[in-house]
């Protein structure tokens, strides 16, 4: 049994994905059964023929339970899931399941793992073994964490035990932010402790995958140093593969104080990380932590050295040595070895604090970012360009302004611009002393960076036709982009494309195959260079190019990862090479064993071309990977690359506000009143004629980027100063608000034939005006009438038929008063597609494909009009506000849940109920409920407070609605509100007395005071808290369900019986 | 910069920039995979008669330090490298990497496709090439000429290139292994209670470090010492040092050590388990393109682990001329299954193909210097 690690969260996302599906393969691979739970359903791991029973349910110890009765596994595998899969065997073990049921706990051993994760255990562990520690003490209050911390000095570094990515913990560099971080991280953590340690801010950073068998073979896969030093979480940090600036006797020391770590740890077998600071004066070193389980950085590493870790760590946790298993790369080498590489790696995160207005855009011991990029150079600075473009920041080029008065600013305290503002220091003529002594950055970096600078003024200062040969190489040889040279030159970056191809400057491939050209590679995982001999050895086969989504983001994440992924296993079933371009090292798309061949590079026009050169696709597919291939598509089609399935001027008319308008007028099809504008004034003008409330959103965004719901015009003139800076010259688009309606997401598929099969509709749980990706859905719906169902359906056709849709198409809709609305058509690949194809048991992508190789849906599967759901399936969403102290945690229509779960139940109830659990925020059996709501929802509070009173729950509400519900001759306390007085209702919530919230906000785009303090207080304690009457009313249901339905579990196999499309290979 | 050019005898011709001495030199074009310790690559009397290439891309990062000489001086013939830092960034660096190598008088070319490189030599075998870098800017290299005189210069096989660069006049060692950081990890010394001779056929700092590490007081001898005079030092036991070239020319080496057998435990490394393998009636072979880097995995007979060791050969004792009756094969590369050691079956006699000295490469095999004491104290203890 393998246990996931649940929704994509900050510190934990789809790297768990490609270590699950690695682990699944490997052990299906060598004959074993295996039985895998996950409550993610946008995994790859999750399709049912990665595992032989695959249970979509929530990670917590009783129905993990249920599981294990039903399944019987010999063994459970609690290395491959990240810290929540470890938590979780932990919790299992500690419950006496494992031990009751005679499952022997593989991977890591309890022992161990409390060794490594506990603090203390873990202190006086290394001290045994000689290896030294900063100067740190747990405490368990606030006063001896201050005491502690005036003995030591400031700065000092908190660390909760036991919390993922660092949640809760931080830096204080005095009294006041140690207390502020001591009371949260004693509260946040499970066992409620904080490290209190010695300060090694400024330190070289340094991290060692490590991996031993159970004959005590032991190997480091990849060594990695970090550009941010100490102080920025390795998540939030650039990092570089492999380590730059050490001494062999240094990196060896480090080998051995790994290695030795490992033994004194017990890892047995599998695959460790370890990190070291050191002190880059006196050399001293310092073991920071280990995590004696797959994690973030061991998906880097397999990614930098072609070594998968994940999948030879589930060998070597059933019993194989290193020396028994073959490198895959160079077939005859064993994989017990070092890899070593003739490249440089560089890893840069990508974050995205302009979705939480509130929070302070600086990095700490907290992770903050929401995904990352890798890319690989034959040097350092080549590496670092690719890296920086490969990031997709969506502004427009040049459009990132920095400003020279906050140059020290930005240097010293680290933050998601820092790279930014250090070239940009470097331009104004600071010295590489200076910026060392502000940043603490190593000065081979800066230096590395400094040259950068310095070889793009050099270039800049030269013109399309004056610059030779030698110059063109030079500047592609360190990583300069034709986009930067045509921004200089003011010319079209193809023009540049043209001149240095002209000139024979042209990118070759060159192999990742973990021995640096000591023996020759079988696998075509490759990376662009200008070298001097190109190593692609392209097929002749036909083949199609897929084009990954890029770095996750919020709104663009692992459900696309799945797409792609399933699109290349259709192809290979298909009978056509697949070819998988993306730059995103956490995802199974760029695992080399996904593809037929795998490009691992920018998803930039010009290293999409560079590769369609020497590779020639018969096709390129740009519908799966979300916005990133979708804005390349059209530029492509004008180079005269073939891009299958929906023709790509068909995808953007449907983003074309004027003519899709009038699509929807000649296929009288009813949308909300809307209109365009490309000023403030302008916009105001539009808002007035449409009436308030209305929908402010720029054209072409994903995730509901920058969209708000405005009330008033002030909001909307605000909105347009700020949404400049994202605009890529298009115009922002306003609707009419439609409150209160019911939205509905459509994923459907069409042929070339005009036939279209409907593969889901799903209707949202909260109303219109939450983004869909931050809306709870259910499958089927609940609450729509057939005759709407019905209008749905040939709504979608329509759609479908005349954008002459081929392949996936999403369509949002909003049911308002019995009549539907198109809010939205997306001629490609949506977020649900995964969930869609988990709840029928048809991988979705699958079908797409073969349309886009132009057969027909009647080829592919016998299924007609919409796709059965055989049970129901709640996708719910996972926030990451507890990340970001001090944002309100309220849902909008801009997108920010990371992740997102699935509960299956009997009932939409159970389901509701599970994917509550799952998504971290369970449902109360018993207690109290907190009811405040606006006068329009008073009605329904007053039905909600009935149920919850037979339930046998005690009722309180602020004033208004307490009168609501005496008035229906209900028992209820009234509390006061924040400003009213105290004890109000935050009091209560801080004391513990509140079970479950029910809140929802004054209508308006001013969140008040009162209800901010209760949706951060309530994200803080953990309470749930509901903010639409909808979500309140689903989870009555739900609770009910807990009530009455047993715990119990279905696997996908057993839920979709034969319907389960197997992929042949 | 000055141009620098790499001519190989096959014709091929790499240009690419000057940033170590000015200077034109002859060598074995050679390639080693470690992304690590390029310093202790340069200093190791080994790759005497070598040009160097060294497959990860950026090479001078950390500078030099007096720390890291495996010798005197550098030997290497020259280096070529993808990148070279003109920067050092650490503390324990002394100067640039580019000053140590320019002022020992070491060509290097930088900034030309290793890798490309690599590949070719991968698949033809290591070849002779020459090395330029005296040309100024202005001038022309006559890339032809270099290929010529490639072709003309000596093969490896059959060069006795260990007498060359062995000690003139033995002398004695007693520097142990110093710390490289407050954190090293590296345990205490043994206390000295073995006198060890150690031929010199090209020995690396680190191998004396360790053995005085591990308890022995050294004192080295020159390649051409008599067995005699090697008993004459009263020695406990004698070790048999790595160095460049061809096994094949040092047959007096062989006889001599081959008097010592059974009367002195013997410990030989790279070279001196080839000259052992000689001694004991095996033949040596060129391998196609050797063993260069820290990363190869050797399995150790005995015990059934692996070891990820440091390795620089170019030949190998081919296992099949060994008399398995006499001798016992101790360690095979898991990658190519080339013999890595092996053991006498009656006398205390061990060697290894690979470096467990390690600098630069992994610590795993450490234990062989204990190993070695072992059979000193043993063989005292008779």
């Amino acid at each position: 049994m393998i246990v996931g690690s649940g929704p994509i969260i900050i510190g934990q996302a789809c790297e768990f994905d490609y270590s699950g599906a690695q682990a699944c393969k490997a052990l299906r691979g060598d004959g074993y059964e295996v039985v895998l739970i996950n409550s993610n359903p946008a995994t790859i791991m999750t399709d049912p023929d990665m595992a032989d029973r695959t249970y979509v349910e929530p990670l917590s110890v009783a129905y993990a339970e249920e599981v294990i009765r039903r399944e019987r596994p010999d063994a459970l595998l609690s290395t491959v899931g990240g810290q929540t899969g470890l938590n979780l065997a932990i919790a299992l073990a500690e419950a006496g399941v494992l031990e009751k049921y005679g499952v022997e706990l593989i991977g890591a051993k309890v022992d161990s793992i409390k060794k490594a994760e506990d603090r203390l255990l873990f202190k006086d562990a290394m001290k045994k073994i000689g290896l030294d520690l900063p100067q740190s003490q747990l405490v368990n209050s606030v006063e001896k964490g201050l005491e502690y911390a005036a003995r030591i000095g400031y700065p000092i570094i908190l660390r909760p035990s036991f919390t993922m990515g660092g949640t809760g913990g931080g830096i204080a560099y005095n009294r006041e932010e140690a207390e502020e971080i001591l009371e949260r991280g004693i509260d946040l953590s499970p066992v409620h402790e904080v490290l209190v340690e010695e300060s090694v801010l400024g330190w070289k950073e340094f991290e060692l995958e490590v991996m031993r068998d159970q004959a005590d073979n032991a190997i480091i896969v990849c060594s990695i140093e970090n550009f941010d030093p100490m102080g920025v979480h390795t998540g939030d940090s650039i990092t570089v593969a492999p380590v730059q600036t050490l001494t062999d006797r240094e990196y060896q020391m480090m080998r051995d104080a790994a290695l030795a770590c490992l033994r004194e740890i017990g890892v047995d077998t599998g695959g460790s990380n370890v990190q070291f600071a050191i002190d880059p004066k006196t050399g001293r070193m310092v073991i920071v932590e280990m995590n004696p389980r797959v994690s973030r950085s061991s998906a880097l590493a397999s990614k930098a050295t072609g070594f998968p870790i994940a999948k030879i760590a589930a060998k070597l946790a059933v019993g194989y040595r290193l020396d028994e298993i073959k490198n895959d790369i160079t077939r005859l080498t064993p994989a017990c070895f070092e890899p070593t590489i003739d490249y440089v790696v560089a890893k840069i995160p990508r974050w995205q604090f302009e979705k939480f207005p509130g929070a302070e855009p600086v990095l700490g011991t907290q992770m903050k970012s929401v995904g990352e990029v890798m890319a690989i150079g034959r040097t350092f600075k080549h590496a670092l360009g690719k890296g920086m473009r490969s990031l997709e920041t969506g502004k427009a080029d040049g459009a990132v302004k920095y400003q020279e008065d906050l140059i020290e600013a930005r240097l010293i305290t680290p933050n998601p611009d820092r790279l930014g503002y250090i070239r940009f220091a470097f331009e104004k003529g600071y010295t590489e002393q200076q910026v060392h002594e502000m940043t603490s950055v190593d000065p081979w970096f800066l230096r590395q960076v400094r040259e950068m600078v310095d070889l793009e003024k050099s270039m800049a200062a030269l013109s399309l036709s004056s610059a030779t040969r030698e110059q063109f190489l030079q500047a592609k040889r360190d990583g300069i982009s034709d986009n930067f040279l045509a921004r200089a030159w003011q010319v079209p970056a193809l023009d540049v494309r043209a001149r240095r191809k002209s000139l024979g400057v042209t990118a070759v491939f060159n192999r990742v195959d973990t021995c640096s050209a000591e023996f020759e590679s079988f696998t075509p995982y490759l990376y662009s260079s200008y070298e001097s001999e190109c190593e692609a050895n392209v097929s002749t086969r036909k083949k199609v190019m897929i084009l990954g989504s890029g770095p996750n983001r919020i709104g663009q994440g692992i459900e696309f990862d799945y797409c792609c992924c399933h699109a290349s296993f259709a192809l290979q079933e298909f009978g056509v090479e697949s070819i998988m371009v993306n730059c995103n090292p956490e995802t199974v798309s760029t695992d080399y064993d996904t593809s037929d061949r795998l490009y691992f590079e920018p998803l930039t026009l010009e290293e999409v071309l560079n590769i369609c050169d020497t590779e020639k696709p018969d096709g390129v597919i740009v519908q799966f990977g979300g916005q990133t291939p979708l804005t390349l598509a059209l530029p492509l089609k004008a180079a005269g690359i073939p891009i299958i399935g929906t023709d790509p001027s068909n995808i953007d008319l449907a983003e074309d506000r004027k003519l899709f308008g009038k699509l929807l007028d000649d296929l009288k099809i009813p949308s909300p009143a809307n209109g365009t504008a490309t000023s403030p004034e302008e916009a105001c003008v539009v808002a007035r004629s449409l009436g308030f409330p209305v929908l402010v959103r720029p054209s072409y965004v994903l995730g509901g980027r920058a969209m708000v719901i405005a009330y008033d015009e002030e909001t909307v003139r605000r909105y347009m100063q700020e949404a400049v800076s994202f605009s890529q010259s298009r115009p922002v688009l306003i609707d009419r608000f439609l409150e209160d309606a019911t939205e509905v997401d459509v994923d459907a598929i069409a042929d070339s034939t005009g036939a279209v099969l409907i593969a889901g509709i799903m209707e949202h749980i909260e109303e219109a005006g939450v983004h869909s990706g931050d809306s709870s859905c259910v499958l089927p719906p609940t609450s729509l009438s057939e005759e709407t169902l019905a209008t749905i359906r040939t709504y979608t056709e329509s759609l479908a038929r005349a954008l002459k849709v081929i392949g996936l198409m999403n369509v949002q809709y909003a049911v308002k008063n019995g009549t539907v609305y198109v809010l939205e058509v997306n001629p490609r690949a949506s977020r649900t597609v995964p969930y869609v194809s988990k709840a029928t048991g048809v991988a979705i992508p699958r079908i797409a494909v073969g349309v886009m190789l132009g057969k027909t849906i009647a080829d592919l599967t016998d299924a007609r009009g919409v796709l059965s759901v055989p049970q129901y399936f709640v996708k719910s969403p996972v926030f990451p506000f507890n990340k970001f102290p001090g944002v309100d945690p309220t849902l909008g229509p801009e997108m920010r849940s990371t992740g997102e779960v699935m509960g299956v139940g009997e009932n939409f109830g159970e389901a509701f109920a599970k994917a509550q659990l799952s998504a971290g925020t369970p449902l109360p059996d018993k207690g109290t409920v907190f009811i405040s709501v606006n006068d329009r929802d008073k009605p329904i509070a007053v039905a909600l407070a009935k149920r919850f009173e037979d339930l046998g729950f005690e009722v309180t509400a602020t004033r208004g609605t307490a009168e609501a519900i005496r008035a229906a001759g209900l028992p209820v306390k009234t509390v006061f509100k924040v400003n009213e007085g105290r004890p109000n209702a935050v009091d209560l919530l801080k004391a513990g007395s509140l079970d479950l919230i029910i809140y929802t906000g004054t209508s308006g785009a001013h969140a008040f005071v009162d209800e901010k303090a209760i949706r951060k207080n309530a994200v803080t304690y953990r309470v749930p808290c509901i903010t639409t009457m909808s979500g309140a009313r689903a989870s009555v249901e739900a609770i009910v369900s807990r009530r009455r339905d047993p715990v119990r579990v279905w696997s996908l196999q057993e839920i979709h019986g034969a319907k389960v499309v197997a992929k042949s290979s | 910069m000055n141009p620098a050019v790499l001519a190989l005898e096959d014709g091929t011709v790499f240009e690419g920039s000057s940033f170590g001495a000015p200077v034109e030199r002859t060598g074995e074009v050679v390639f080693n995979t470690a992304i690590t310790g390029y310093q202790e690559v340069f200093t190791d009397p080994s790759y005497s008669g070598q040009i160097v290439v060294l497959t990860y891309p950026q090479i001078g990062n950390y500078g030099a330090n007096e720390g890291d000489n495996e010798a005197a001086k550098p030997h290497i013939e020259g280096l070529v490298v993808r990148e070279f830092s003109p920067l050092s960034s650490n503390w324990r660096a002394d100067e640039t990497a580019q000053e140590f190598l320019t002022k020992s008088g070491v060509p290097v070319i930088s900034e030309i496709d290793t890798r490309g490189l690599v590949r070719h030599l991968r698949s033809r075998g290591v070849m002779r090439g020459v090395l330029s870098a005296k040309a100024t800017p202005e001038e022309r290299i006559d890339a032809k000429e270099l290929v010529e005189r490639a072709r003309q210069a000596p093969s490896m096989a059959g060069l006795d290139l260990a007498t060359r660069v062995s000690t003139p006049k033995s002398y004695a060692w007693d520097a142990g292994v110093i710390r490289c950081s407050p954190s090293d990890l590296e345990g205490p010394a043994s206390p000295i209670r073995h006198h060890v001779v150690a031929y010199d056929f090209g020995i690396k700092r680190n191998i004396l470090r360790r053995l005085v590490h591990s308890g022995c007081r050294v004192t080295v001898v020159p390649a051409n010492t008599s067995a005699d005079d090697v008993l004459a030092l009263k020695p406990e036991g004698v070790f048999l040092s790595n160095g460049p070239g061809d096994p094949e020319p040092l047959t007096s080496q062989a006889a001599e050590v081959r008097k010592l057998i059974g009367k002195k435990p013997v410990f030989g490394i790279c070279l001196g388990h080839q000259v052992l393998g000689l001694a004991l009636g095996g033949r040596t072979y060129k391998l196609k393109f050797g063993h260069r880097g820290s990363n190869h995995p050797v399995i150790n007979k005995i015990t059934n682990k692996v070891e990820i060791t440091s390795h620089n050969h170019g030949f190998a004792v081919d296992p099949d001329s060994l008399n398995v009756n006499e001798l016992e094969i101790t360690h095979l590369n898991l990658n190519d299954d080339t013999l890595e050691g092996f053991r006498h079956r009656n006398y205390p006699v061990f060697c290894v193909q690979y470096h467990p000295e390690a600098a630069p490469g992994p610590h795993d095999s450490h234990y062989l210097f204990g190993d070695f004491v072992k059979l000193m104290d043993e063989a005292g203890s008779h």
